[in-house]
């Protein structure tokens, strides 16, 4: 347990050998998870739970730490993490655990830093005072792990007594014994972010990264496609699929599930929808190269710590919406996968708060894989139509936020945020943070993806698509202006809105269809992952309430679309 | 002339006394008193960040939006309603 942002989920990770998120911004662990580790010959589980500054929760993930005390059992043991270099408000929480008589060891985590900083702390003389084993580690280097875990064994109930009223005096007199500060000059890394809270040079550096951002993943998604995914695809795969093909008799009910249908006499990966061809296409082809490249910007953001500096920066507009900025983390966490997006919202300390954050993510926030499909499809067409698309659901996103601010009852707090100092992204951190990240994703994308191919080809032969479309017919031919098809993309996009754009390749639509597709296909309801999510983060009645303005105000969007764009 | 001293005294008290959204950027000064309630003081007490603590104003941004403060090592973004109900002494060298 410990102070959020101090490094618990990089200690659980050193422990385990688990792969466990961790950034450096407050909350980024919103739940508990198990892991095993051997201590001694015995196997023993360990729990990293969410950060808190008190045992006084203020927030849905806090409360999830003090359950998780609660719930201790007889031999359980705290590793309570600090941050050497706020050892005071640290202690808070320490001394706070220490009247719980629970077997503790404290380890004193970023030790490297406090030597920048000018504080020496004396572990030896805060360990006698305690009564509780105290251990200095880095822990993303590793740097003291394996004492700490030998002082797991030497853990016992501290014996130190205070009167409740006296904990701050009881902290002062320790940090005064134990630590000392010398006067040094400030390192380049706070100065930057200094100026990166100063409205005057923090906005335009603000726009810059943001923008920086966008170039890199645009360059890293394309290159990978162009250089990795295209030729893997055309040059390897493709002989083989064709062999393949030709062994099932280039026809049939089962050639057509497994390879798809040829187009213009050629398997087309995009079109051809067989579980072989589209089916891995899409995830490894078409999606996973923009996977990469957005995650390796967001957690290099993430590491530095710039997601609490735009946090500040975006307040004011987030006011707006009837959130504070630091509701910008869901919303950027979506931006790759809504499901973190959604589970992030435990970050925010009122209902009303996670019912906007979570339906404006939902409507607004297109996850990675719907935006890589829109790009490959409408890109072609040119990036005007882009921003068209993005353009709007910007404008849906602040103006349903403004609807919201004005209806939605509840309370809206301000921000209160701890902002931590930039750090080196630590390299090896990263690159597993973003190989879990990527792993998550196949694991979850590629059997969706394959059954909404499977769904699509069993859609078509039994003629459901065609009667839907039917039915359908007076909304999404008249309202919406596209083909009685295109239904089949909006069954399909409550599995998997990567193939349902894929859907639409094979349709022959106009650009404006595309658009009025795209823009009404990220809007209108959230994937299945993301709506069961959904349903356990803001229970039934909320979650209905949200779909409803999804579905109303999709069709409105996608209407007023149809109306105003040309051709 | 004692009388005008006290006055005087006062007037230095009252502008020696100003809110954390008062302060300018880069101002110093010791937190003298939060009128926030219990919730404010928790979560502010939480961060270590409490009466009698020297703070220094990092940064505010536009249109009452939330003030950045440094205590010790830590930085914290605080919203503007609740950073006007923090009252802090600056310090005289400081002051204008």
């Amino acid at each position: 347990m410990g102070n959020p942002n101090v490094g618990k989920s990089v200690v659980f990770n050193r422990f385990t050998g688990a792969n466990v998120i961790a950034s450096n911004y407050p909350g980024t662990t919103v739940e508990f998870t198990k892991g095993n580790m051997k201590l001694g010959d015995r196997q023993v589980e360990l729990i990293d739970v969410p950060g808190t500054y008190t045992l006084e929760p203020t927030c849905k993930a806090e409360e999830i730490a003090v359950q998780m005390l609660n719930e201790h059992a007889d031999g359980d043991i705290i590793v309570n993490v600090v941050e050497s270099t706020n050892l005071e408000r640290s202690l808070n929480l320490t001394l706070q655990l220490i009247k719980r008589k629970i077997p503790t060891v404290v380890a004193l985590n970023f030790w490297d830093e406090t030597k920048h900083k000018g504080i020496s702390i004396d572990d030896k003389k805060l360990e006698q005072t305690l009564g509780v084993p105290c251990v200095p580690i880095c822990a993303v280097t590793g740097e003291g792990i394996k004492l700490l875990v030998e002082k797991l064994k030497e853990a016992k109930p501290p014996d130190y007594e205070y009167e409740d009223n006296q904990r701050w005096q009881k902290i002062g007199s320790i940090v005064e014994k134990v630590q000392t500060v010398t006067h040094r000059h400030h390192t380049w890394l706070e100065r930057l972010g200094d100026a990166s809270v100063r409205p005057l040079t923090g906005i335009p550096m603000a726009i810059v990264v943001m923008f920086l951002a966008f170039k890199i993943i645009r360059f890293i998604g394309e290159g990978l496609i162009g250089h990795v995914g295209e030729p893997l695809f055309e040059k390897l795969w493709l002989p083989v699929v064709m062999k393949l093909s030709a062994l099932m008799g280039s026809g049939g009910f089962l050639h057509d599930l497994v390879i798809g249908q040829f187009i213009d006499g050629q398997i087309d990966f995009g079109q051809s929808f067989g579980l072989l061809t589209t089916g891995l296409f899409v995830p490894i082809g078409a999606v996973l190269p923009y996977v990469v490249a957005f995650y390796v910007v967001l957690s290099f953001l993430e590491d530095l710590g710039f997601i609490p500096r735009l946090a500040v920066m975006v307040d004011t507009l987030m006011h707006k919406l009837g959130l504070h900025g630091f509701a910008i983390v869901p919303m950027l966490l979506g931006l790759g996968c809504n499901v973190p997006g959604a589970l992030s919202t435990r970050i925010l300390e009122t209902r009303r708060e996670r019912f906007i954050s979570a339906t404006l993510l939902s409507i607004a926030v297109p996850c990675a894989a719907l935006q890589a499909m829109i790009v490959g499809l409408v890109g072609k067409h040119g990036a005007g139509y882009l921003a068209i698309i993005y353009g709007t659901l910007f404008a849906v996103w602040v103006l349903l936020g403004v609807i919201f601010n004005k209806t939605v009852k509840g309370e809206s707090p301000e921000i209160f945020l701890e902002i931590p100092p930039y750090r080196i992204p630590y390299i090896r951190n990263l690159a597993k943070k973003i190989w879990i990240r990527i792993k998550w994703f196949l694991k979850e994308a590629i059997p969706f993806v394959l059954l909404g191919v499977l769904i699509v080809n069993l859609l078509y032969t039994f003629g459901i698509i065609q009667f839907a479309g039917k039915i359908t017919a007076p909304v999404v031919t008249h309202v919406l202006g596209l083909p009685q098809e295109a239904v089949g993309a909006l069954i399909v996009g409550f599995l998997r809105k990567d193939v349902a754009v894929g859907m639409l390749v094979p349709l022959g639509l106009t650009i404006k269809q595309l658009v009025i597709a795209s823009v009404v296909l990220a809007m209108y309801f959230p994937c299945v992952a993301t709506f069961t999510t959904l349903i356990k983060e803001l229970g039934v009645v909320d979650m209905l309430k949200s779909a409803g303005v999804m579905v109303i105000s999709s069709l409105v969007v996608g209407g007023l679309l149809n109306l105003i764009l040309p051709g | 002339m004692a009388e005008t001293s006290t006055d005087a005294n006062k007037k230095d008290f009252a502008v020696n006394r100003v809110s954390l959204v008062q302060m300018r950027p880069g101002q110093k000064g010791k937190i003298v008193e939060i009128n926030g309630g219990y919730g404010l003081a928790r979560k502010l007490e939480a961060l270590g960040i409490r009466t009698g603590k020297e703070i220094t104003k990092i940064s505010e941004q536009l249109m009452r939006g939330p003030v950045l403060l440094q205590q010790g090592h830590t930085q914290a973004a605080v919203g503007f309603g609740m950073a006007s109900r923090v009252l802090v002494e600056v310090n005289a060298e400081d002051r204008k």
